[in-house]
């Protein structure tokens, strides 16, 4: 080739011109001189072809159109010598794509090079095919490339070549390679030295088993021995490492394919797994402050990253973008994928924060809040304020952090959030004068949340005299800008701003005769007030402040919320599962404060609780002084009943989705249940409450029916929790497949022993849970996996029985798994041409079922889509011609069905919210009545799903109002009715 | 007529994959599978100093993508990252004094791995040619590609030994 001295000149000429006209003319002299020489080629030597042809390559590269001379291209192809068969193919592949025609003329050429006994010809060949071949190659040569591909006597050189051909002939007819019996060449294959051919091998694999992991998981363990050799370095020729890391490129490859694969069942061949991804995670490979090898580096981590999360069960690329872009923040800017943030990457983003990369998260998440969708925002909010707690380099910052949540996103915050914020200002006195100033900033604004003016009342109140000599910050001056408030806000906040009012003229000093009258005047306002509490209030509060020394000790500062654990960052803990727990914790922990202050039975419900209304922590004193005492049913119940409102008080925070549990104290009503009808513990399935509760000490932390149901539908969060153990569920479902991933976590520094793990499967599920450890060491965290196969329909839910040892003193729980019938449902939204025919052609009982639901919790029809979707049973709009009804459809998979086509509609009645007309339909009946029970304990109860176990607990006089009561199923309203309609 | 047209693939994240059956998804997985797509070493001014295609492209349509490849990348800001989404794909660029190379890839793809891909294919080039400039690209741009076939086959990375490619290299040398 060195003798093409007219190509050379010809590109000299092309680089000498002066524009762009200038060498068009030279090219289009060329291509006519080309054109003519080709035309009466007879007497063209192939030097000159192959040179001609070089041309056609550079002027086409040139960004003109050559449109002539494929045949001469093609024709080289065939040619007896090398130089001229290298460039027609070099060209040919350049030139024409696989639906040119003139490429059939090369197949037999093409063909007897691969099957020729030279070498050098066989790679050009394969490269060809490799490069441009498309079906017609696939079907004449795939079986040649495959033998030359195992063939023990072709050099590596040939034998990548004939991989990777291979994979491209696979791309277009996946026919071409059947895994019965290839699947254990491909095993073999892998377990070939040179990294090459493996590189190659490893292409063609991710590709084999992205199309079929079954037939190719004998190749699972090879491809863990491959990332062990190369992550431990063994046996890696100098020239394959890149930046000290052997060979990336493998690594990252080997890890797309170990993707596919589902599960790992080998045990051992997991364990090395994990191993290795765990030393590639942790980089301890790589040597600090060498840019390149970590780019190298990062490059692996994402993969590794993905891999595991996988195995872990998590699939989502942004979380890995996300998780790698705090890990090197100095390569990518996240803001572009920040918009990709999903609830998935959300969680995980939440779960990676550490103390380094808090601030810039917390910031993160604040910022994104303002733009997020609104059906986020509630969770980014509480994310936020919970990673700022847990987080926090000061607690100045997390005062800031949530000061202004409050402010951007106020109707996002749920009292929780806003409690615990008050919790901390109580408990460390260096931040009160702090928080009040703060909080004092915040009151200037001239539009504020509802929350706002609570944290500020309450702040202000409590620790607004220590601002007392800043300007604007006197008793009356803080009264004068809260009582501006005052009008704006809506009942439940009154009777704390009147605490508010008492508290500041309790403090005013000296003694402000003013500001006394005008406090006076509101409480007399407000005696004559509808609502009880504010009327109690205003007529205690003005009897006591007549009272003076009396008043100090009655509105004496409020205790330090006791610490239930000892060191803050336990505390901390407890916080981190979310909204729905945190609120009934932190009401948990008020009770003892509360107890001590309502020592002096006189002004019980005038003394402001901490956080609450007194009404509430009133009435769940009595009714935790109810249980212990065991005292007559009918005291419960009126109890029990008097908390509904206390639930509608606190109704601001049900979230837009109402998905969340509602802050009512689930626990001590079953309890009270349970001791009213003598049900023994186990048949409460209602509950699972730890077995033999009345002797345990270890009491689970939040309620346990609240997070089984929250688990219902998403897809992870804690399971259980107590002060020495947390249980969180991470879960992936994939047809009538799942998996479930147990993190036991261990909370306190000593071990937890004899832990034990027991699944008790209902006959519908087929579970198996890998080897739980006997032994959890201080502050680690145990993964088990749990693998789930759902074999027919059914509402039945497995639980799991787990039990450890904390010191002497053994624990045990019984815990429903999220594996409910739900997660075997696949959203699908059909369009009406595929729903009426299906629909009409179910017709009756028993493939369609149809029932009129009353007792239905008022649900708009928006959110009744948005639950409806929220348990993938996809509603699929504007097919029903009446704007009032739903029609929905999904998939159901079990290993007894296929996957079966489920539908339904769903009649409201605009007039009546509470009542329904249900059908359901698909083409099994024990899916059509299990699907259509199981939809309507959704709408009676939200969140659903607990009575599963029991289906038969009668409870007696349940009120229907109360959300989650057991007693809804049992009346079903619906099968009585039927009837009528 | 855009790539995606011709080549039938589309991103997994404009998809609801709730809409089809198992094996369609299946299907669809089949063709979301990651490979390079296309490679292109560009100067400044946008001439073409190595094109090579593993996709079926019409000649205007390749044209039309070098001309839009070459204006995404040549005004970049060197602060943004090297990956750039360009049309349903993503393009992975990387300058090299006055030359771009640029890898068209899919959206799922791992950057960084396409990125050192660049790196080593430019130690490559520069080995072989000792010192490599533009000028050696153009004069010898059939070595470029003869080099680039033993480096990228189909789509995907062949070999990642420099040593086993300079060796091939002089070895395809003596028979000419």
């Amino acid at each position: 080739m060195s003798g093409m001295r007219g190509l050379s000149v010809f590109i000299s000429d092309i680089r000498n011109c002066q524009n762009k006209e200038a060498e068009r003319l030279r090219v289009d002299k060329e291509l006519g001189n080309i054109r003519t020489c080709f035309k009466n080629d007879k007497g063209l030597t192939p030097y000159k072809k192959k040179k001609y042809v070089w041309k056609m390559l550079y002027i086409h590269m040139l960004g003109y159109d050559v449109d002539f001379g494929h045949m001469e291209a093609v024709s080289l192809i065939s040619a007896p010598k090398y130089p001229e068969k290298q460039v027609g193919y070099i060209v040919t592949s350049c030139l024409l794509n696989e639906n040119h025609d003139f490429l059939r003329l090369a197949i037999n050429a093409v063909r007897n090079d691969i099957i020729g006994r030279n070498e050098t010809y066989q790679c050009l060949a394969l490269t060809l095919v490799g490069n441009i071949g498309g079906r017609e190659f696939a079907e004449s040569l795939a079986p040649d490339v495959q033998k030359l591909l195992i063939s023990s006597s072709c050099r590596p050189l040939v034998r990548k070549k004939a991989a990777l051909c291979l994979l491209r002939l696979f791309r277009k007819n996946p026919d071409v390679v059947n895994a019965d019996g290839w699947a254990d060449r491909m095993a073999q294959l892998l377990d070939e030295r040179d990294l090459g051919v493996l590189t190659s091998s490893m292409s063609l694999l991710v590709s084999l088993v992205s199309n079929d992991y079954e037939g190719y998981s004998s190749c699972l363990p090879k491809c863990v021995k491959i990332l062990e050799r190369l992550a431990r370095n063994q046996d890696v020729p100098q020239e394959y490492t890149y930046y000290g890391i052997p060979s990336p490129w493998l690594q990252v490859k080997t890890m797309r394919a170990l993707q596919y694969f589902p599960t790992i069942e080998d045990p051992s061949t997991r364990r090395s797994l994990f191993e290795v991804l765990q030393r590639i995670l942790m980089g301890t490979d790589v040597v600090k402050n060498a840019d390149n090898q970590r780019k190298v580096y990062a490059m692996k981590f994402i993969d590794a990253f993905f891999l595991f999360a996988h195995l872990l069960g998590i699939v989502n690329n942004y979380i890995c973008t996300c998780i790698y872009i705090y890990k090197e923040r100095d390569i990518l800017l996240p803001c572009h994928l920040i918009q990709y943030f999903s609830h998935v990457s959300l969680d995980l983003l939440y779960g990676m924060c550490d103390v380094s990369n808090a601030k810039g998260i917390v910031e993160e998440l604040l910022q994104y809040l303002s733009t997020a969708e609104f059906s986020m925002r509630e969770e980014l909010s509480l994310k936020a304020a919970i990673l700022a707690e847990k987080f926090a380099p000061d607690l100045s910052w997390y005062v800031d952090v949530i000061l202004q949540l409050i402010d951007n996103a106020g109707d996002f915050v749920s009292d929780d959030i806003w409690f615990r914020v008050v919790q901390f200002v109580t408990n460390n006195e260096d931040l009160q004068p702090y928080a009040a100033s703060k909080v004092r900033e915040y009151m200037d604004k001239i539009a504020i949340h509802e929350t706002m003016v609570k944290v500020s009342a309450y702040i202000l109140g409590e620790y607004g005299h220590l601002l007392a000599r800043r300007p604007g910050c006197s008793a009356r001056e803080l009264f004068g800008i809260l009582h501006e408030k005052l009008p704006t806000v809506s009942s439940p906040t009154i009777p704390l701003l009147l605490s508010t009012y008492a508290k500041l003229l309790m403090h005013a000093q000296p003694p402000d005769i003013e500001l006394q009258k005008q406090i006076w005047n509101v409480f007399k306002k407000y005696e004559s007030s509808i609502d009880v509490e504010i009327q109690q209030r205003a007529v205690e509060y003005f009897e006591l402040s007549k009272k003076g020394a009396a008043l100090m000790d009655v509105l004496a500062e409020m205790p330090k919320f006791p610490e239930r654990q000892s060191s803050l960052i336990k505390k901390v803990e407890d916080v981190e599962d979310t909204a729905d727990q945190s609120a009934i914790k932190l009401r948990a922990q008020q009770l003892p404060s509360n107890a001590l202050v309502l020592a002096d039975p006189q002004p019980v419900n005038g003394t402001p609780p901490p956080l609450k209304v007194p009404s509430i922590s009133g009435i769940k004193l009595d009714h935790e002084s109810a249980s212990q005492t065991q005292s007559q049913p009918n005291g419960d119940l009126s109890k029990v009943q008097s908390q509904i409102p206390s639930a509608d008080l606190l109704g601001e925070m049900v979230d837009p989705l109402a998905i969340e549990a509602p802050p009512v104290d689930m626990g001590s009503h079953q309890r009270v249940y349970r001791e009213e009808d003598g049900i023994p513990d186990e048949v409460d399935g209602t509950a699972i409450v730890p077995i033999g509760d009345q002797a345990n000490k270890v009491e689970p932390i939040g309620n346990i029916t609240e997070r089984f149901n929250a688990l219902c539908l998403k897809d992870s969060g804690v399971l259980y929790e107590d002060p020495y153990i947390q249980i969180g569920v991470k879960a992936e479902w994939r047809g009538h497949h799942g998996r479930l991933v147990l993190f036991l976590g261990n909370k306190v520094t000593s071990p937890l022993t004899s832990v034990q793990a027991l699944i008790l499967p209902p006959a519908h599920l087929k579970l198996e849970l890998s080897l739980v450890p006997d032994t959890i060491p201080p502050r680690a965290q145990v993964q088990c996996p749990l693998e789930v196969m759902n074999i027919r329909p059914s509402r039945d839910v497995a639980v799991l029985d787990f039990s450890y040892k904390f010191g002497t003193s053994m624990v045990s729980a019984k815990l429903r798994l999220p594996a409910v019938l739900n997660k075997f449902l696949q959203p699908l939204q059909l369009t009406s041409e595929e729903f009426f025919p299906q629909w009409r052609s179910l017709s009756g009982p028993p493939l369609k079922l149809q029932e009129v639901v009353r007792g239905v919790r008022p649900l708009s029809l928006s959110e009744m889509e948005n639950l409806f979707n929220s348990f993938r049973v996809t509603i699929c709009p504007g097919l029903d011609p009446n704007p009032n009804n739903l029609v929905a459809s999904t998939t159901f998979y079990s290993e007894n069905t296929r996957p079966m086509l489920c539908l339904a509609r769903i009649e409201t009645d605009p007039a009546d919210r509470t009542q329904l007309r249900l059908t359901v339909a698909s083409g099994d009946s024990t899916l059509t009545f299990e699907l259509k029970e199981f939809i309507k304990e959704q709408l009676i109860a939200i969140p659903m799903g607990s009575r599963a176990l029991v289906p038969a607990v009668p409870v007696p006089a349940a009120p229907l109002a109360q959300p989650p009561s057991p007693a809804v199923d049992a009346n079903d309203p619906g099968a009585m009715l039927a009837g009528l309609l | 007529n855009t790539v995606a047209h011709i080549q039938n693939n589309v991103p997994a994240s404009t998809l609801n994959l709730s809409q089809f059956n198992q094996d369609q998804v299946n299907q669809l997985i089949q063709q979301l599978q990651q490979h390079i797509r296309f490679i292109l070493l560009q100067n400044r001014q946008g001439k073409t100093r190595l094109a090579k295609y593993y996709v079926p492209l019409e000649e205007s349509e390749k044209h039309k993508v070098e001309y839009e490849v070459h204006r995404l990348v040549v005004n970049r800001d060197s602060k943004f990252t090297n990956f750039v989404e360009f049309r349903t794909h993503k393009v992975i660029y990387r300058r090299y004094a006055g030359l771009f190379f640029s890898l068209c890839v899919d959206i799922t793809d791992n950057e960084l791995a396409y990125l050192e891909c660049i790196h080593l294919f430019v130690e490559i080039l520069d080995h072989f040619f000792s010192n490599v400039c533009e000028l050696d690209l153009v004069f010898n741009f059939h070595k470029v590609y003869l080099i680039l076939d033993e480096f990228i086959l189909a789509g995907e990375l062949q070999e990642t030994s420099k040593r086993a490619i300079i060796e091939r290299m002089s070895e395809l040398e003596k028979l000419e």
